[in-house]
């Protein structure tokens, strides 16, 4: 019986990954992701400290500095991809944590029905009025942001709202299929019914989710760095953004235009992989928008 | 209206203010004492004299029970004192009057405008049903989709006000005309609203029109829309009437919605363009640690979003007859 489950868990991966494959947008955003996420990890490993060298500050792009240099003479590409682990890693750790949390609500809400169902319900509705970023904003203030792993909980703490709903919504409708009943009559418990019935169902549904929030925990990001909010120390795409607006004048039509323009450009381009990615995703999973 | 809908509205607003209230309670430091040696050293006051004066504008009192000092908070709100902002010297609620304006002009502006555009190109675009079209808003939704607002509106600011030099970038209007009821001083503010307006509508149009050309070709399938075209009506009359008003009911509601969207994403637009809204002056209030501010410029905030989604409630409700009272 559970090693049944096991092979189906596996044939679904691999049904998971070939649906991704076959439609165009969401191999495209798939590969831009695989790209980032590569960089992210093999990319610092490969890149010695960044050291200062104001002899060469805000040179434009040569062979030597392909995108140019920084404020301080630091390769800016070099600082693009050190920056890149900080900025999938927030992202990320916010993604796991808004999945986390709705997944808890939306299945407790979903199977247990009645009173608690609508307290949770209420929280949830609360929570998805209260608009995210100025709440994020403020929490930002209250809690000491030092690390990546805050960070991305401070993100996601406001963002799981829409996701548990939808999750709920999915519970109920699987709560009636026959493979659940029949796991009820067979007496399993309710821990192995959400691990092992629930949970692969919803599986691709959470994943588009995951980066659909993580799309939105890189705005935000960006946005609390440029409003000087989290003063984070490292190679975030947001501190290269706050430090070319603010020190480098790179909206004033200084050479630091490269500078100001690179991370922009990533954060771009990961946006793009993840909508691509997402909507192919969606289009394949959600027969209503199969054209 | 459904009962649900405003038990969760009001819980939604009591625990924003809640929430806040806790929130300076558990501030790193203790604020009064802060204010207190603030007051002290610039009116000159002793501290005893300068902690009492801190106590009652910020209406808090380390010495009074924390729930009878929310409750007193709470009683301050429903009379309409939210306090004295510590950097600016001025009752709260004035500054958020006088916030809330400007905020709303460029956000209803820049959503009538994209709404407008987009529901347009929309039904344009599904009655056509022209590749290229399709194509052209895939593209314009995937780049747009994936800027935030913020980076456009820097673009913006590059482009228009720094290069070409010819719209400004900062503030709600420039220093040599005087606010009031003529044609200089409004030409002015709305030269003032275009980049910010522009940051809003390039970033949301596409939404608009993607829903409504959805919403479009599932009527067009409708066989009402068929039998009207056999009866020989004019295709006017069948696109204005019969598809037009169908699809845009059901888009009046995510109006509403993305109304108080676009208010909680505020603060980014708002500071990048020195724009005087509640979001610049939520931004001020933390960064400059102005506690009563801070709490004024969020309550409005939650209020104007909660109220935007009742009246999306209230709007579809009469709109749409299926779902009238009987």
């Amino acid at each position: 019986m559970v090693n049944g489950r096991r092979t189906n868990r596996v044939s679904g991966l691999r049904a998971f990954f070939s649906v991704i494959w076959r439609n165009p947008l969401s191999r495209t955003g798939f590969l831009i992701l695989l790209s980032f996420l590569l960089m992210a990890i093999f990319g610092p490993m490969f890149i010695p400290e960044l050291k200062s060298d104001y002899a060469n500050r805000l040179q434009p792009p040569s062979a030597a500095h392909w995108l140019g240099t920084d404020l301080a003479g630091k390769d800016t590409l070099l600082q693009l991809i050190l920056g890149s682990r900080e900025v999938l890693l927030v992202a990320a750790y916010a993604g796991f944590f808004a999945v986390l949390i709705a997944a808890v609500i939306g299945i407790v809400a979903g199977l247990q029905g009645g009173i608690v169902d609508r307290i949770l319900m209420l929280i949830t509705d609360v929570v998805l009025t209260m608009p995210s970023f100025p709440v994020t904003m403020i929490l930002s203030m209250v809690i000491r942001i030092t690390e990546p792993l805050v960070f991305g909980l401070v993100l996601g703490l406001w963002s799981w709202a829409g996701l548990a709903k939808a999750i709920r919504s999915q519970v109920l409708n699987l709560k009636h299929r026959e493979f659940i009943e029949a796991s009820r009559i067979l007496g399993l418990s309710k821990f192995n019914i959400i691990i092992y019935d629930v949970l692969p169902n919803l599986v691709s549904y959470i994943a588009v989710n995951f980066i659909s929030i993580m799309k939105g925990a890189i705005t935000s990001s960006v946005g609390l760095m440029i409003l000087g909010l989290v003063p984070f120390q490292g190679n975030h795409w947001g501190v290269m953004i706050q430090v070319a607006i603010s020190q480098t004048g790179a909206l004033m039509g200084s050479a630091s235009m490269v500078y100001f323009l690179a991370p922009v450009v990533c954060l771009m381009l990961f946006q793009l992989g993840s909508y691509f990615f997402a909507s192919g995703l969606d289009e394949a999973l959600n027969p209503r928008l199969r054209a | 209206m459904k009962l649900k809908k405003l038990v969760v509205s009001l819980v939604t607003i009591l625990f924003a203010i809640i929430c806040m209230f806790l929130v300076i309670q558990n501030m790193p430091g203790d604020p009064v004492e802060t204010l207190a040696a603030e007051i002290a050293r610039t009116e000159n006051l002793e501290m005893e004299l300068a902690y009492a004066k801190a106590k009652s504008v910020l209406n808090y009192d380390p010495d009074i029970p924390v729930m009878q000092r929310l409750v007193n908070y709470l009683g301050g709100v429903l009379r309409g004192n939210l306090g004295t902002s510590l950097a600016y010297h001025k009752p709260v609620l004035q500054l958020v009057l006088g916030a809330l304006p400007w905020t709303l002009l460029v956000l209803t502006i820049s959503l009538t405008l994209s709404f407008s555009v987009g529901v347009l190109t929309g039904i344009f675009i599904a009655w056509k049903r022209k590749r290229w079209m399709n194509a052209a808003l895939n593209v314009w939704q995937s780049i747009f989709g994936s800027i935030p607002d913020y980076i456009v509106a820097y673009l913006l600011i590059f482009l228009f006000a720094v290069t070409l030099g010819w719209l400004p970038a900062r503030g709600p209007y420039s220093a040599e005309v005087t606010p009031g009821f003529n044609m200089a001083f409004i030409a002015n503010v709305i030269r003032h609203a275009i980049l910010p307006v522009m940051a809003y509508f390039l970033t949301t149009v596409a939404n608009w029109t993607i829903g409504m050309r959805a919403n479009a070709l599932t009527v067009l399938g409708e066989d009402y829309v068929t039998y009207a075209t056999a009866r020989g009506l004019s295709q006017r009359r069948i696109l204005v009437h019969y598809v037009g008003r169908n699809s845009v009911l059901p888009m009046i509601t995510s109006l509403a919605i993305s109304f108080g969207f676009m208010f909680g994403g505020s603060p980014l637009i708002e500071n990048l363009f020195l724009y005087p809204g509640v979001g610049y002056y939520l931004n001020q209030a933390i960064t400059r640690r102005d506690y009563p501010l801070m709490q004024g410029m969020y309550f409005i905030m939650i209020v104007v979003v909660v109220l935007s989604g009742l009246l999306a409630e209230k709007l579809y409700a009469v709109l749409n007859p299926r779902l009238r009272e009987r």
